[in-house]
């Protein structure tokens, strides 16, 4: 369930005075199961980027293969694509509209032409992995927080049954508990269902805990790709289009600036809780 | 009596059915009193539905009060009579950028707030100079809006609101869609507005690093406010404040885990600088 893309080019308005060129020669690989942190500042080209792997726009140049086969091939069924990577758009609950929680994540499944019982249960099985209870379902999705709102949204593509879920900034205008509420139960997809996962955050700090790699947008061209630590690595030049290492990569910098032999890799503050306490013997 | 002050507040979402009988009844300010004085940066945290954007619209009066009372610049903000009074002395600044452009080219954007007021053409353009440049936007004057950054953008909307020469600014979740570097813009523009035009700034985000720059933390919790102190204060009680849904900065949170593994270092660290000034000399007797 690999998506490998080519040599990726989109320019918007081409021809014209507003010619934007958004991608320019992108190309990597994203193996099966694999949890991948997409950053860049905005106008980057992430999104244009995310919108290319589930075929809802048609690259300038360059291929995106999907599991070994090209998805503007003649004959290749985009609409089977999206079923397969569920695109999870940024503040996914203006989209919510049915009356209530339980049909609204019905929607999408009930146009497969599914059976009954198979809807219900992929509906279940949603709404239970993004730990939206059971009372809510029968409440009209509108009355909910923001928090439960975006929940049942990212269900609702979740019913779909997607091999590969990719997020535009799921996380953004929630409370710190709810961050890390949705940023876990993304995890435990990938960890349970062996999910592919693609993860576009702001937030350094969570990418450095959540994903195993990172890939860096800049200017439309892919800048790093690595894991978060070989990536963080680069603060500076990071800083440079814009974007930050997490606070404690900055400290381990510092620390190591002043002789103090800290690993420079350092990512997550437990990291650097350990590390700090093995040289002060505790 | 500060700039803003807020005595019993109470405000309850009431929905009616369709013969308008009350069908429920949502308390988002339950009984809240504060006071904040004139030229304070006062950042507000809280979970989502804590009351703080419902707060938030109480101060520019686009709520009143249920039960209790707000005076903004001493006047109620009951008083139907003062309300343009009391939006042009409070001006919001909201998440959603595109939301709040209206214009083809920033610097009209920027006045059409005074226009609307009916403030003679030439101090129009002498206060959207003025704003333009303290947010610096000025050489972006003659741009179409649609082609800025996020952070641009809010600092546009936020030059928009200073044209109204307003004694405070409320933003509510100015940054959430903003990169680090917009996020960075927008918080700096905030802070010079604050420091040096002295405009009172109540900023809601969720956000701890921003916070931290303030110079009052209020968490709100139910409709309540249950913390309020400098961020120093606010941002020592780390369980406290895990337990309202919130978090801290990453080097606060380190210095925590830290000190509970017996390291000696102060409490409420805010910032790398201290944490460092605290942390090198103890590292370095160690290696």
């Amino acid at each position: 369930m690999s998506i490998r893309v080519e040599h990726l080019t989109f320019i918007y308005n081409q021809g014209t005075a507003l010619e934007q060129r958004a991608l320019d020669d992108v190309s990597f690989e994203i193996p099966n199961g694999q949890f991948v942190g997409l950053i860049g500042h905005t106008g980057s080209g992430k999104s244009t980027l995310i919108q290319h792997l589930n075929g809802l726009i048609r690259p300038t140049s360059g291929t995106i293969f999907y599991d070994g086969t090209d998805i503007y091939s003649e004959g290749y069924s985009l609409r089977q694509l999206r079923s397969k990577v569920g695109l999870v758009f940024q503040y996914p609950e203006h989209q919510l509209f049915e009356v209530d929680v339980f049909s609204d994540v019905c929607y999408g499944p009930k146009n497969l032409g599914l059976s009954q019982e198979e809807i219900k249960s992929r509906a279940e099985d949603a709404l239970r992995s993004v730990g939206m209870k059971e009372k809510y379902w029968d409440q009209s999705p509108f009355e909910l927080s923001g928090g439960q709102k975006r929940r049942v949204a990212i269900a609702g593509v979740l019913a779909m049954n997607p091999e590969v879920l990719i997020l535009d900034e799921p996380t953004a205008g929630l409370d710190p508990r709810g961050r890390d509420e949705i940023l876990d139960e993304i995890k435990s997809l990938h960890e349970e269902k062996g999910m592919t996962i693609i993860l576009v955050s702001h937030s350094m700090e969570d990418m450095a805990r959540y994903a195993s790699r990172l890939i860096v947008m800049n200017h439309g061209k892919k800048a790093f790709d690595g894991t978060p630590k070989e990536v963080f690595e680069h603060y500076k030049e990071l800083e440079a289009m814009g974007l930050a290492a997490p606070q404690v990569t900055y400290i381990a910098h510092e620390l190591r600036e002043r002789g103090i032999p800290v690993d420079k890799d350092i990512t997550t503050v437990e990291e650097a809780r350990d590390a700090i306490l093995r040289l002060l013997g505790k | 009596m500060g700039i803003i002050k807020a005595s019993r507040l109470i405000f309850d979402y009431i929905r009616r059915d369709e013969e308008e009988n009350i069908e429920e009844i949502d308390r988002a300010i339950d009984g809240l009193s504060v006071d904040v004085e004139k030229g304070t940066f006062v950042a507000i945290l809280g979970h989502n539905g804590s009351g703080k954007s419902t707060l938030a619209k109480q101060i520019n009066g686009i709520l009143t009060p249920t039960e209790g009372t707000v005076w903004v610049c001493g006047m109620d903000t009951s008083d139907e009579s003062k309300i343009w009074e009391i939006r042009k002395r409070t001006g919001m600044v909201f998440q959603n950028p595109d939301n709040q452009i209206i214009a083809n080219v920033v610097e009209e954007d920027v006045g059409f707030g005074p226009e609307n007021i009916g403030v003679p053409t030439e101090d129009i353009w002498t206060r959207v100079n003025e704003s333009l440049e303290a947010v610096g936007m000025t050489a972006y004057r003659y741009k179409s809006p649609n082609k800025l950054s996020g952070g641009q953008k809010q600092r546009v909307a936020i030059a928009g609101v200073m044209a109204m020469r307003p004694e405070c600014i409320v933003l509510d979740e100015p940054t959430a869609m903003l990169d680090p570097n917009g996020r960075r813009e927008v918080i700096r523009t905030v802070r010079k507005l604050n420091r040096q035009e002295g405009i009172t700034v109540l900023l809601i985000t969720h956000y701890m690093e921003e916070a931290v720059q303030a110079d009052r933390v209020i968490v709100m919790d139910d409709g309540k406010i249950v913390m309020d102190g400098t961020p120093r204060e606010i941002f020592s009680r780390v369980d406290e404040l895990k337990s309202y849904r919130l978090d801290v900065p990453q080097v606060t949170e380190l210095a925590y885990e830290l000190r509970k593994a017996g390291v000696n270092l102060p409490e409420g660290i805010l910032s790398q600088e201290e944490l460092l000034e605290s942390l090198v000399p103890l590292l370095q007797a160690a290696v």
